[in-house]
């Protein structure tokens, strides 16, 4: 079948009860997301599908059919990061970063809902993501901070447009 | 006299009647403020024991706003009136219970009458307070009387006229408000009075699970059959119970408690909040429960215990698949639900097998959609049941294909109408619903309640 990723078509050749994180790292080698417990229960596994957070470890290919999954790689490089991600490593919210990459994807689908959340939305929101270092709070000053960094950039990208 | 006169002598003399009438079936006198007794004037013992009784009473869910005060309200109650909003009964003076003596707070809870003589609505249940003792109001006034007094005046509810007068509630208590108390049966146990007194009472189960009439007001002919809350459905918990393996003492006791049962699955949506409040108070009020509770089940008849073992026998040997002629819902069954439903990792931490389901038994779909689309969100640092949510991966029309296979292979009866309007209705609601209401704190209080 074919599945549409970070904007571009992929012709998958996989069972369609395959797991989406399966296809994502070992056919795509898209290998941000991570697989944790395998059960929809730890959150590192975190992609967007259509802007919303999915857990990709229990979300089938089958599911897919005309939608957009979109993964950590789809946000920015390592040359030009993008908002969220310049947020958590100027934060330096990562200790061994294995769960980071699903709670960024997660903070990213917030902030594109709910572009200035208050400390207690991100808090609900990022419940199902799971860090066992114990980086909670850098976490929670990173998602602020992008949200600035997004702020900004619109703001820019807007003056740009409009007056140059 | 000529005959108009006559006539209009008569009508005046028919509407000042009626208003007299009227004045004296609403009006209600104030009872005089007290100063606010000082928390350490009321017996340790007698407030430990409210605390119990209010945990029974279940008062905290309608009276605390998710990440709020306790007891503070300010919670909205969907009615098909409109939202009411919880009051709050913490001691502050202005806004909350501060000023009533006991004599106000015990008219409150008998007559649904607040302190300087206002007419409460009956969405504070005091249709079943009645059957409360004096006793008991007296801790449940010790209990709220020295919490944290909190300032958080009442938010105005929203009713249309002439729902928004609360005179209007004395017409619906003198049709609909029963003033008797509990009476114990002779015939039966202590403990099953002790249940019984609870359940009609302050547990007041039938303001949930007892269907409504238009006014509002439970229907007393069919007691238990099942009713309506926050866009949930609460099962029928008497004969009528649709359970595929019927209850005993035995099960209702373990999920009254622990908030989950092997053969019936885990308590959710405003049950939830129950089960967390009842794992926390005697282990014997809550068995004294589970056995009044098992008698108005009734004995399951012989055509429901054989089902019963028909289900138990499907579970141990699955009979093997035809091909399904809902394809979309047995694949998705099959790639999203069974690795957990179908394998052996017992309750509560893994999926109950789906042919043990009430809510694919229910009336209509709507606790399996809202299941569907929210999960089970684990308690905050408690081992606790836990599932993922499908909302933001399924489509309506995914969901809706799911539902109907569910209900089709996990159920005997008839499939369900308007399955895909429920799910999108249950979105909708999951989405004001996750902005009002408590977390779910659940079921099992501690750690050493559970396996």
């Amino acid at each position: 079948m074919s599945l549409k990723v970070n904007g571009h078509d992929h012709q998958i050749d996989a069972d369609p009860d395959t797991p989406l994180l399966y296809v994502l790292r070992e056919e795509l080698k898209l290998n941000a997301a991570k697989f944790g417990c395998g059960l929809g229960q730890c959150g590192s596994c975190t992609v967007m599908v259509d802007g919303k957070a999915v857990l990709s470890c229990v979300t089938p290919l089958l599911l897919l059919e005309g939608r957009q999954v979109t993964t950590l790689e789809g946000l920015g490089t390592i040359d030009a990061p993008a908002p969220i991600q310049r947020a958590f490593m100027e934060e330096q919210a990562a200790q061994c970063g294995y769960c980071i990459a699903g709670i960024m994807m997660r903070a990213q689908a917030l902030l594109q809902k709910n572009p200035k959340p208050t400390d207690e939305q991100i808090r609900a929101e990022l419940h199902p993501n799971l860090c066992r270092c114990g980086t909670h709070m850098r976490i929670l000053r990173a998602v602020h901070r992008a949200a600035r960094l997004m702020d900004s950039a619109a703001l820019s990208s807007t003056t740009q447009g409009s007056a140059q | 006299m000529t005959k108009p006169k006559i006539v209009i002598g008569i009508v005046a003399g028919l509407l000042i009647g009626g208003a007299v009438a009227a004045f004296a079936v609403a009006w209600r006198p104030a009872i005089s403020a007290i100063e606010p007794p000082a928390p350490q004037s009321f017996d340790a013992n007698l407030v430990k024991r409210g605390r119990d009784l209010a945990a029974i009473g279940n008062c905290n869910d309608c009276h605390t706003v998710r990440g709020g005060k306790a007891f503070a309200g300010g919670l909205a109650v969907p009615t098909p009136f409109g939202a009411i909003y919880s009051s709050n009964i913490t001691p502050d003076p202005q806004t909350g219970i501060g000023l009533w003596s006991e004599a106000a707070f015990r008219r409150a809870m008998r007559s649904g009458v607040d302190r300087t003589g206002h007419h409460l609505y009956p969405t504070f249940p005091y249709d079943h307070f009645t059957n409360v003792s004096d006793e008991d109001d007296r801790a449940l006034y010790a209990f709220l009387m020295t919490r944290q007094g909190v300032h958080a005046p009442a938010r105005a509810n929203e009713l249309a006229f002439p729902l928004d007068q609360r005179f209007v509630v004395a017409g619906w208590k003198l049709l609909f408000l029963r003033r008797e108390t509990y009476k114990p049966d002779a015939t039966q146990s202590a403990e099953w009075n002790r249940g019984a007194y609870l359940v009609e009472g302050l547990a007041h189960c039938g303001a949930c699970h007892t269907p409504r009439n238009a006014l509002g007001a439970e229907r007393l002919s069919a007691t238990f059959s099942g009713g309506d809350v926050d866009n949930w459905h609460a099962y029928a918990i008497n004969a009528r119970s649709l359970s595929p393996v019927p209850w005993d003492t035995e099960a209702l006791f373990h999920y009254l408690r622990q908030g989950w049962d092997k053969d019936h699955g885990v308590a959710r949506g405003p049950m939830a909040e129950v089960v967390s409040n009842l794992s926390s108070v005697q282990e014997s009020d809550v068995h004294a429960i589970a056995v009044y509770m098992t008698s108005v089940f009734g004995p399951p008849g012989q055509d429901r215990l054989r089902k019963a073992d028909e289900v138990r026998a499907q579970i141990k040997s699955p009979p093997s698949q035809t091909t399904p002629s809902n394809v979309a819902g047995a694949s998705i069954y099959a790639a999203a639900c069974a690795t957990c439903h179908e394998t052996e990792r017992p309750l509560p931490y893994g999926g109950i097998n789906l042919a043990l389901s009430t809510a694919l038994s229910a009336p209509d779909p709507r606790n399996a959609a809202n299941i569907i689309i929210s999960g089970i969100q684990p308690v905050e640092g408690e081992r606790s049941p836990i599932m993922p949510g499908f909302g933001s991966s399924m489509t309506d029309v995914q969901i809706s294909a799911l539902l109907n296979y569910l209900r089709g292979r996990f159920s005997n009866q008839p499939g369900w109408t308007d399955v895909e309007r429920t799910v999108q209705d249950a979105r909708r609601m999951q989405t004001v619903f996750l902005g009002i209401q408590p977390g779910p704190h659940n079921a099992p209080g501690g750690p050493t309640q559970r396996d």
